[in-house]
This record gives structure tokens, C-alpha cells and sequence, in this order.
């Protein structure tokens, strides 16, 4: 607020440095209450194995995403690279590492859209086949579905870099989004694990 | 716009009551400030009590007398539905949220929560979510005429919410309204906790809060873990309704009890994200009128973190009739009867704050005493019921319908009334009226006992829950006629409050900033407070800082 006192003493400016910071927190709460979410739907997905009435079967039709996995995770390293190198205050390798992020999510997206045609066109799985079908489509969709929302807030940094809005003060803001980032990395693991290792 | 900083910040009431009427409602609907959209959520959630209220002396009437005949049984179901939801999400909820918004910035020195858009985008995903709720009324319909408003109960049982059972769009209105609301909540229950990590003022630390700020820090916890598990079933149901999905359709090996599972891991906690602010009140209320500290700070801490731990594995309490193996029962029931034991700690606590105190019965202490003696034995029905060959027995009788009353109304709806006489004074700057105000609780209280007690018996005559009529001289003539009388009693007690409510606000008596000599940082301000609460950031030394400055000779600070 504007009316804020225009002199703050030094035991103020203490106590206020002892305090966390404001987007840290509010971050790792987000993803608390994500986990929660997800923890449900994969509850739902480990319930339902080997309970569909009629095929397709998992084993029938799913083969692990390797490719992807490794893009994915590896995003994770890229990004923490680039969040490294803003600090520092080099724009260029941070934009280099940034748009490799961005690249690798991309593929995973584009791998899992290639995997889904597979599955809907040529194994005639949908969500409406059966409950492994019910339960696959919405799981990995969800996480599908954080990716893409990661990838658009990726996008929109990049787009402000190249036409260069960006500097180190917003190294906080971009460490922020990092850590949503890692999130949905850490969620795939989960999702990958219960999918195509316990559910196959 | 443009100006000098006095007119960008409006300065509470005083500020506004000059501009036209048209700008004060832009001012109301573009703010940003914790109280105001505090204060929206209080009167949100006011209005639908109203209307949940009126649903339910509907219920009554037609319960009144065997046979009755007021509205059909469709009806009925519709009735109760709309009663439990609105209940829960839109007025439980919002006016909790409302509290928590307004009080904790002003408890612990903040000028606002940590991010005010969030907050400001949670009230209106809660009021547009609501209205959502209530608008399957108009288009519920669907092509098929089947039902204008939502009948599946206010749990939602599969396989009765699938399409083929309950056809039209009114079951997705009543889906898409929790769910927004649970996102409002969700980004609420975030805001506060940021808030209150972060934002302190000098001193405060987190051992010398308000006892409600940290009932606002575990509730906010539990809703972040609790109501995702709602949001997510809520889609699952949503995918089997509209994309042909077969996560609760039992014909394609789904399973109903999932969703129970996945209901009712939200919804026993939810009592308790309900009834912590309730304690949260009790435990800022009972010691002002006590002139005493609060007895055991950090025991009554303790416990409600360890009630927020334990709530959120006792769910499966409401499921004994599902038939579970002996040791799920076993275990739901040896949970459910521990957390009586944080819960009766607490209670001990607040006797402890009374006993030897100097106590003022004003209207807000009263709520606060019968709260106490009605809790206690909501929760030893609760006890009851954690027995599960009882709760064979008596499972979906009116004897459970007591029991949640007994928490919802008897603990929850008296604190919340508490806490509207504490606190309207700081709000408005205008005292309620003490004499109306004592006509409302007695009125209350009386009208209170008489639906609930009665309901006790009702049930353990075996009416079961959810009926729209009975047959005459089963032994239930009496009793319902007796619940019916004493709702009309309730619905008097309320109307004492609107106008009391009304007649403060034309013509109250002057608050001035502490009328009730009390001991946290929101009397220290003006009442009603500026835009930016304090003109200082505040300095605390000890859990009553307002103690410290009256009496600066004997200051807590020395014995803490």
C-alpha cells in the first residue's frame, strides 16, 4: 500500500529479513495442495488395476515413454541451470538454457500426443473403453495438463527474454516457476511408476 | 483514478459515505482490501443462511405432522440437498473465510494477506461457484424436465449421480459449484498461510500469536490437503457424466464406495475446518470476558494441531454400514474416539480460562457458554457413535442428524453469532444492541434445544434421516412436532439479529476503537479500521500487546 511510513528503523528491517520469503512459500503451498490432487487420482489408478471388464489390457498396448522421460527430467537440470546463470546476470546463457527447457517440454508433449494417437486410433483405447482406459487417459492427462500450463508460463518468459525484458532482478520470480517445474517433473516420476512399471 | 493518495485510498466508512452510489459499489466490487472482501464473505454467507434457514423450516413443516403434504417428496429430496450444501459451502465456508480474512492481518500487524488479487479472485470463484448452485433452479432442466435443482443428498452417493440415474444438468451444477467454491477456498486457505509466515509484524513470533490466527494456520493446512480429494472426485464424476468415463459406474467395474472413500476423506475433516475458527473465536472471546490470559497457550496449540492431524484419519467412521473388514472398523474407531482427546483438552482449557475469572455475561459470552455445554455433548454423541455395532444401529436415523446439528449449529452457528457481537463493533464502528441481543441468544438457545434434543430420541426410535414422512403413532407425533416449534423459535431468534443488525447500523451506539477493553493488535486501531490498518507498523512483546500498553507497571511480557 502506498501509505506505507517512509523510514524504517534497523530492528524492522531485521525482523523483516528473518521472515521467508513471500513467493517460496506461496509456491510450495501450491504444490502441496497439487500433490494432494494427484494423490487421488493415482489412488483411483492403483485401485482400478486389473479390474477392467473388457480389453484393451495395459500390457497389450502400453511400452514406456523412455524418450520422453529422459526429455522431461532432464528439463529439470536445464532449468536450474538457467535460473543459475540469471543471478549471475548472463542474459545469454540463460536464454541458451532457458529455450532448451522449453524444447524438451515440448517434446514430451509432442511424444505423448504421439503415444495417445496410438492408443485411440490403432488399440481403440479411449476413456469410455474401460476403467484402465478411464483411469489412464485421466491421470496422465492431468499431468499432461500441468505440463502444458508449465510450458506456456516457460513460453511467456522466453517471449520476454528475447525481446529483452529480462535481468537479474527477476531471478526470484523465474526460481519460483522453477520449482513449479520441478514439481511437475517429481509428479511424472510418480505417474510414470504407477503407470507403466506397477499397472504394465 | 488520478488524484492525491486520500482519494485513491478510500478511508473506511467515512471516506466512502460521500461518493455517489454508483462509485461505492465500483469501490466494493474492484477491491482488493482484506477487509472488505472479508466483509462480503460474512454478508455473502449471511444471505444464504437465509436461505438455507427457510429450506429448512420447509423441512420442518412438513415434518411437523405425520402425512403432511406441503411439498411433494421430489421436492423434499431437493430440499434437504440444497439445505446440506448451501450449509456447508456457502455459508459455513464463506463466513469463516470472512473472519479469518478480516481478523488475521489485523492480529498480527499486516497491512493485507500476502497476495490480495488471490484473495480478491477466491471471493469471486466463491460468489459466482454459489450463484452457479443456485441458478440449476432456472436451468437445470436440461432437455429431459427432470428436476429443477439437485436431489442426490449433500453427499453425492454413487452410483445415484450417473447419468442414467440422474438425468438433466442439475447434478452439474451442484459439481461445478463445489468445485469452484473448493478453489476459492483452496487460494484463500494459501493467502492466509503465506500471510501469516511472512508478513508478522516485529516480535510477533509464531509462539506469540492470537490462539485464532493459529487455528487459521491448521485449518488452512487441512484445507490445502483436504479439499483437493473433494475437487479431484468431483472431476472423476464429471468425466463419467459427460465423456463416459466409468470411475463410480458399478456396471462397467467401477466402484461406489470409492467415491464414499473419496467424499468422506473431505468431508470428516471438513467438520473440523468448520469448527477449528469456532474454537478460534471461543478461545479470543472467552478470556476478554474472563479478564484472565488464556489458560494453556501452548496445550490449546498443541491440541489443535494434533486434532488436524488425527481428523484426517477418521473418515471411514461414516461408512460402517458399507461393511469393511473388522480391522478398517477397528482402526476408524479407535481414531475417531482420539481425537475426543485433543478435543476434550481444549475444553478443559476454556473452564480453566473461567474458572476464578472476573466474567462479564455479555451477548458474546453467552454464545460462548452455551457453545461449550453443547459441544461437550455433541462430542460424547460422537463418542457414541465412534462405536460401531452402535452406529449399526443407529446409522442414517435422526440420532445422526442430532449429532452434526448438535457440532454445526450448537458449536459452530453460536460461535459464529459470538463472534458477530464481538466483533461488529470494530467492523462498523457501531455496537449491537445489548437487551436485542440477549433475546437473540435466549431465543436461540431455548428454540436450539428443543429441535435437536427431541432429534436425539426421534432417532433412537428409529426414524431414519432423509424421509419425507412417517406414519402417525409409531411415537414420533410428538417429537417432530416439538422440532417443528422449537425451528420456529430459532427462525425468531434470527430475525432479533437482522434487525438488531439493521437498527445498529442506523442509529448504534459509538464503539470507539476497544469497547470491550480486549487485548490483540485489532483494537488497536480505529474502528472501523483505515485502508491500511495501522498508521505504524506495530512493536509486540507479548501475547496480549494491548495489556502491555494499558498497563506498562506489569506488562505480560515479564512472565512469558
Amino acid at each position: 500500500m502506498a501509505a506505507a511510513p517512509a523510514v524504517a528503523n534497523q530492528s524492522q528491517i531485521e525482523w523483516k529479513g528473518s521472515l521467508p520469503e513471500k513467493g517460496r512459500v506461496g509456491i510450495l503451498l501450491l504444490i502441496l495442495t497439487e500433490s494432494s490432487f494427484f494423490a487421488i487420482f493415482v489412488v483411483a489408478y492403483l485401485f482400478y488395476i486389473g479390474k477392467s471388464l473388457n480389453g484393451p489390457y495395459p500390457k497389450d498396448v502400453l511400452s514406456p515413454p523412455i524418450i520422453n522421460t529422459i526429455c522431461l527430467l532432464s528439463s529439470s537440470i536445464t532449468i536450474v541451470f538457467a535460473v543459475r546463470a540469471l543471478r549471475v546476470g548472463s542474459i545469454g546463457t540463460f536464454t541458451l538454457w532457458w529455450l532448451v527447457t522449453l524444447a524438451l517440454g515440448l517434446e514430451f508433449m509432442i511424444g505423448t500426443g504421439l503415444e495417445w494417437q496410438e492408443l485411440i486410433y490403432h488399440d481403440g483405447l479411449t476413456i469410455s473403453t474401460n476403467l484402465f482406459g478411464t483411469t489412464f487417459f485421466s491421470l496422465v492427462g492431468l499431468h499432461a495438463l500441468h505440463v502444458t500450463i508449465g510450458l506456456i508460463l516457460i513460453l511467456f518468459v522466453s517471449i520476454l527474454t528475447l525481446l529483452g525484458y529480462m535481468d537479474r532482478r527477476y531471478a526470484e520470480r523465474t526460481e519460483i516457476l522453477s520449482w513449479y517445474w520441478h514439481f511437475v517433473d517429481a509428479v511424472w516420476v510418480v505417474v510414470f511408476t504407477t503407470v507403466y512399471v506397477i499397472g504394465r | 483514478m488520478a488524484g492525491s493518495i486520500e482519494q485513491r485510498i478510500p478511508l473506511g466508512a467515512e471516506g466512502a459515505v460521500s461518493l455517489p452510489l454508483l462509485d461505492r459499489i465500483h469501490q466494493w466490487v474492484v477491491t482488493v482490501d482484506h477487509k472488505r472482501l472479508g466483509l462480503m464473505y460474512i454478508a455473502g454467507g449471511l444471505v444464504f443462511f437465509i436461505v438455507a434457514g427457510l429450506q429448512a423450516m420447509t423441512i420442518r413443516l412438513q415434518l411437523a405432522i405425520p402425512n403432511a403434504g406441503i411439498v411433494p417428496p421430489d421436492m423434499f429430496n431437493r430440499l434437504m440437498t440444497m439445505h446440506g450444501t448451501t450449509m456447508v459451502f456457502l455459508v459455513g465456508m464463506p463466513i469463516l473465510t470472512g473472519f479469518f480474512n478480516y481478523l488475521v492481518p489485523l492480529m498480527i500487524g499486516a497491512r493485507d494477506l500476502a497476495f490480495p488479487r488471490l484473495n480478491a479472485f477466491g471471493f469471486w470463484l466463491w460468489l459466482f461457484g454459489a450463484l452457479l448452485l443456485y441458478f440449476s433452479y432456472i436451468g437445470g432442466n436440461g432437455l429431459y424436465g427432470a428436476g429443477s435443482a439437485p436431489d442426490v443428498g449433500w453427499f453425492a452417493y454413487a452410483p445415484l449421480t450417473e447419468r442414467a440415474f440422474s438425468r438433466g444438468n442439475s447434478t452439474d451444477y451442484w459439481i461445478l459449484s463445489i468445485f469452484l467454491t473448493s478453489v476459492g477456498s483452496t487460494a484463500t486457505a494459501l493467502n492466509l498461510i503465506t500471510t501469516t509466515f511472512t508478513m508478522r509484524c516485529e516480535g510477533m513470533t509464531l509462539r506469540k500469536m492470537p490462539v485464532l490466527v493459529w487455528m487459521s494456520l491448521v485449518v488452512s493446512f487441512m484445507i490445502l490437503i483436504v479439499l483437493p480429494p473433494l475437487s479431484a472426485a468431483q472431476v472423476m464424476l464429471l468425466l463419467d457424466r459427460f465423456v463416459g468415463a466409468h470411475f463410480f459406474d458399478t456396471q462397467a467395474g467401477g466402484s461406489a464406495v470409492l467415491w464414499q472413500h473419496f467424499f468422506w476423506i473431505f468431508g470428516h475433516p471438513e467438520v473440523y475446518i468448520l469448527v477449528i475458527p469456532a474454537f478460534g473465536f471461543a478461545s479470543e472471546i472467552i478470556p476478554v470476558f474472563s479478564r484472565k490470559v488464556i489458560f494453556g497457550y501452548e496445550v490449546m496449540v498443541a491440541a489443535t494441531v494434533a486434532i488436524g492431524f488425527i481428523s484426517m484419519s477418521v473418515w471411514a467412521h461414516h461408512m460402517f454400514a458399507v461393511g469393511m473388514t473388522p480391522a478398517g472398523n477397528a482402526f476408524f474407531a479407535t481414531s475417531t474416539m482420539l481425537v475426543g482427546v485433543p478435543t476434550g483438552i481444549k475444553i478443559f482449557n476454556w473452564i480453566g480460562t473461567m474458572w476464578g475469572g472476573k466474567i462479564r455475561f455479555k451477548v458474546p459470552m453467552l454464545f460462548s457458554v452455551a457453545f461449550l455445554l453443547q459441544f461437550l455433548i455433541a462430542g460424547l454423541t460422537g463418542i457414541m457413535l465412534a462405536v460401531a455395532p452402535f452406529d449399526w444401529q443407529l446409522t442414517d436415523t435422526y440420532f445422526v442428524v442430532a449429532h452434526f446439528h448438535y457440532v454445526l449449529v450448537g458449536a459452530i452457528i453460536f460461535m459464529i453469532f459470538a463472534a458477530v457481537y464481538y466483533w461488529f463493533p470494530k467492523a462498523t464502528g457501531k455496537m449491537l444492541n445489548e437487551h436485542l441481543g440477549k433475546w437473540h441468544f435466549w431465543l436461540f438457545f431455548i428454540g436450539f434445544h428443543l429441535t435437536f434434543d427431541t432429534m436425539h430420541f426421534a432417532g433412537l426410535h428409529g426414524m431414519p434421516r432423509r424421509i419425507y414422512t412417517y406414519q402417525p403413532g409409531r411415537g414420533l407425533d410428538t417429537l417432530n412436532l416439538i422440532e417443528t416449534f422449537g425451528a420456529l423459535v430459532q427462525a425468531a431468534a434470527v430475525l432479533c439479529l437482522f434487525v438488531n443488525v439493521v437498527r445498529s447500523l442506523r442509529s448504534g451506539e459509538e464503539a470507539g476503537n476497544d469497547p470491550w477493553d480486549a487485548w490483540t493488535l485489532e483494537w488497536a486501531t480505529t474502528s472501523p479500521p483505515p485502508a491500511y490498518n495501522f498508521v505504524e507498523q506495530p512493536v509486540v512483546r507479548s501475547r496480549r500487546p494491548l495489556w502491555d500498553l494499558k498497563h506498562p507497571d506489569d506488562p505480560d511480557s515479564k512472565y512469558e
